[in-house]
């Protein structure tokens, strides 16, 4: 049982002179493992910034407020730390690395967060398995690092990941943007599996409800200007399909 | 052996095989401007050739090796010296190597070159020809290491469906110069493939060049470098389009490390009027792994012709890319692991593609040793 504890978090993102933004502007946010949270927001409310700096971008720097992961404080931790304790983050736009095979970072991933380098042979049958319940044509553990992927690939490759490395805590930025109806199932039966296992806590940001009607979260997040400023059940989904964030925009400007 | 009058484009506009037609470079001549003349030691003021590289050869049993002298008629014939150290060469070696894969013969297995030099104290000069008779298949070795002075001319003469594969490995002592032209000549339907790959020395000089003489000549030319605080590693490549219908390509790739590693990467090709139908595309790419170090890359395209199927250059020279670290990192890689596979990988899309095992490995590890330091 995990737990990620996120207290009055507020975050800026500098370019490194004097004008930095705050884009967090308090945040507080409690994820158990088990638990599927949706935070959903129109563009520019900080959603993203929420999952980068939960991973440790160096770009966004935290200025207050605390993250703990089990009572352990993430934000001393590294990018890779971070990782190794247990989070997550499937990017929205994984980069590409020119000349290092899938099959070859994900061996490193999972050396370096199990502690221990797998036999060659189970890992290769367990990537296997992995790609072929993702509909990954398997070519792909030879090709370098999302080189040439298409947009719905990418998604799949980092749900691969995310499946080989059973973090504690699964950030999920948009994961669901750009992939056309059968990519989106194929990505969200990914992630009803390993939620299912009940071993990690989810929390998917998005901005469309689409994925809604395939991954149902238990705790719907609205995110506007910064924080969130209404939580319900699922239903409240439906209330935003209905109605779209207009009035939460004005909410979280005026506040 | 007179002067050779065609002039070649802007781009080269002298050759000779007299070093005497050559002013003594003072640093500001296009071709000199970022070589530090200071450190050649003299092999462009005519060091005379007191030192020595020991020439030894591995030959596959198909290919005949020869060391022959000065008059030999089957010397210098591709190659017209561009420059005064490589005319200083011609004018000063005194014993030639020259291999030749006769007709139709497909070799079975890489012929090896070592060019091994004892003291790099005084200067030494050297001189090969390999000639790759009509439709014969060949791969050659040229593998330079110890401490040298060392200046040479590499012609290759690939024959008319001729296949000619070259790996010139650069593994040099810290205390090495070389300053080396390795120049190809292709026949009709004619395959070459030149890598190159600068490790060890103090400062090193390759210029690859490529002529062709027919239609249907098929160039490729890698390299790979690792430049280490105090190295000047620079390559200059000259690809000269004068018949219809052939095809270049340039892939370097090197890696900086400490203060004052410096590289150089000139890339000219020339696309004569007569180069018709000519498709060619070159790359320069450099990773700069930390402070201090410089880099000057500069590619060139002279197109005399609007006939072409495909012409064109790119160059870009930066840091690690920190979205790269962060990728892997978020994967739970340390950043140092993370460093190395993102260098190993850049490089190894060129090392790849050695097809001699054994120096393929060697450069993985040399790599290796160098990410270590």
């Amino acid at each position: 049982m995990a737990t990620l504890e996120i207290r009055d978090l507020r975050v800026s993102v500098g370019d490194g002179s004097d004008g930095a933004k705050e884009i967090l502007r308090g945040v507080d946010l409690t994820v158990r493992s088990g638990e599927t949270h949706a935070i959903m927001g129109p563009n520019g409310s900080g959603k993203s910034t929420l999952a980068y700096a939960i991973a440790g971008h160096p770009k966004y720097e935290i200025t207050a407020g605390t993250v703990t992961l089990d009572g352990e404080d993430v934000l001393a931790m590294s990018v890779d730390e971070r990782a190794r304790a247990g989070l997550f983050l499937a990017m929205q736009y994984p980069v590409e690395v020119p000349g290092v095979s899938v099959s070859n970072f994900l061996r490193s991933a999972v050396t370096a967060v199990r502690g221990e380098a797998p036999k060659l042979r189970v890992f290769t049958k367990e990537m296997k398995a992995a790609m072929d319940a993702l509909s990954i044509d398997p070519d792909f553990a030879q090709r370098s690092l999302n080189e040439g992927f298409s947009g719905g690939e990418k998604k799949r490759h980092e749900i691969l990941q995310l499946e080989m490395l059973k973090p504690k805590i699964a950030v999920l930025d948009e994961t669901d943007s750009g992939l056309d109806v059968d990519a989106l199932k194929v990505v969200s039966e990914g992630i009803n599996r390993f939620g299912a296992a009940g071993d990690t806590g989810v929390l998917l940001i998005t901005h469309y409800t689409r994925i809604l009607r395939y991954v149902r979260p238990e705790f719907v997040h609205v995110f506007a200007g910064g924080r969130i400023v209404e939580e319900g059940g699922p239903e409240l989904a439906e209330v935003l399909e209905n109605e779209g964030y207009e009035k939460y925009v004005k909410a979280g400007a005026s506040s | 052996m007179g002067l050779e009058t065609k002039p070649l484009s802007t781009l080269h506009e002298r050759s000779s095989y007299d070093v005497a037609d050559f002013p003594v470079p003072t640093g500001r001549e296009e071709e000199w401007r970022f070589t530090p003349l200071r450190r050649l030691r003299d092999l462009h003021k005519g060091a005379e050739g007191l030192g020595k590289a020991l020439v030894e050869v591995e030959a596959a049993p198909e290919v005949k090796v020869e060391r022959v002298g000065r008059d030999d008629p089957r010397l210098g014939r591709a190659y017209v010296p561009g420059d005064r150290v490589s005319a200083q060469a011609y004018a000063a070696f005194t014993e030639a190597t020259v291999l030749t894969v006769p007709k139709e013969a497909v070799a079975s297995r890489p012929t090896v070159l070592r060019i091994n030099g004892e003291d790099a104290g005084s200067a030494a000069y050297g001189h090969t020809t390999v000639i790759v008779e009509p439709f014969a298949q060949a791969t050659v070795v040229l593998a330079h290491r110890g401490s040298a002075t060392y200046a040479d001319n590499v012609e290759f003469v690939v024959g008319d469906g001729a296949k000619l594969s070259v790996i010139s490995l650069q593994d040099w002592e810290d205390d090495s110069v070389h300053l080396s032209h390795q120049h190809a000549r292709l026949g009709r339907d004619a395959s070459f493939t030149g890598f190159v790959v600068s490790l060890g020395g103090d400062l090193v000089r390759i210029a690859p060049s490529v002529a062709y003489d027919a239609p249907g000549g098929d160039a490729e030319l890698y390299g790979v470098y690792f430049v280490d605080a105090g190295q000047h590693l620079e390559h200059r490549l000259l690809v000269d389009h004068a018949v219809p219908h052939c095809r270049s390509r340039v892939d370097y790739r090197g890696a900086l490390q400490g203060q004052d590693a410096h590289a150089v990467w000139i890339g000219d090709v020339i696309i004569r009027a007569e180069g018709e139908g000519t498709d060619t595309y070159e790359l320069n790419r450099n990773l700069v792994l930390t402070d201090g170090t410089r880099v000057d890359s500069v590619p060139n395209l002279e197109i005399l012709t609007g006939e072409v199927v495909g012409a064109g250059h790119a160059s870009a020279s930066g840091r690690l890319d920190d979205e790269h670290l962060f990728y892997l990192q978020a994967r739970g890689i340390p950043r140092d692991e993370a460093r190395r596979m993102v260098v190993r990988g850049y490089l190894g899309q060129l090392v790849d593609r050695i097809e001699v095992d054994e120096v393929r490995e060697k450069v993985r590890a040399a790599i290796e040793a160098e990410l270590d330091r």
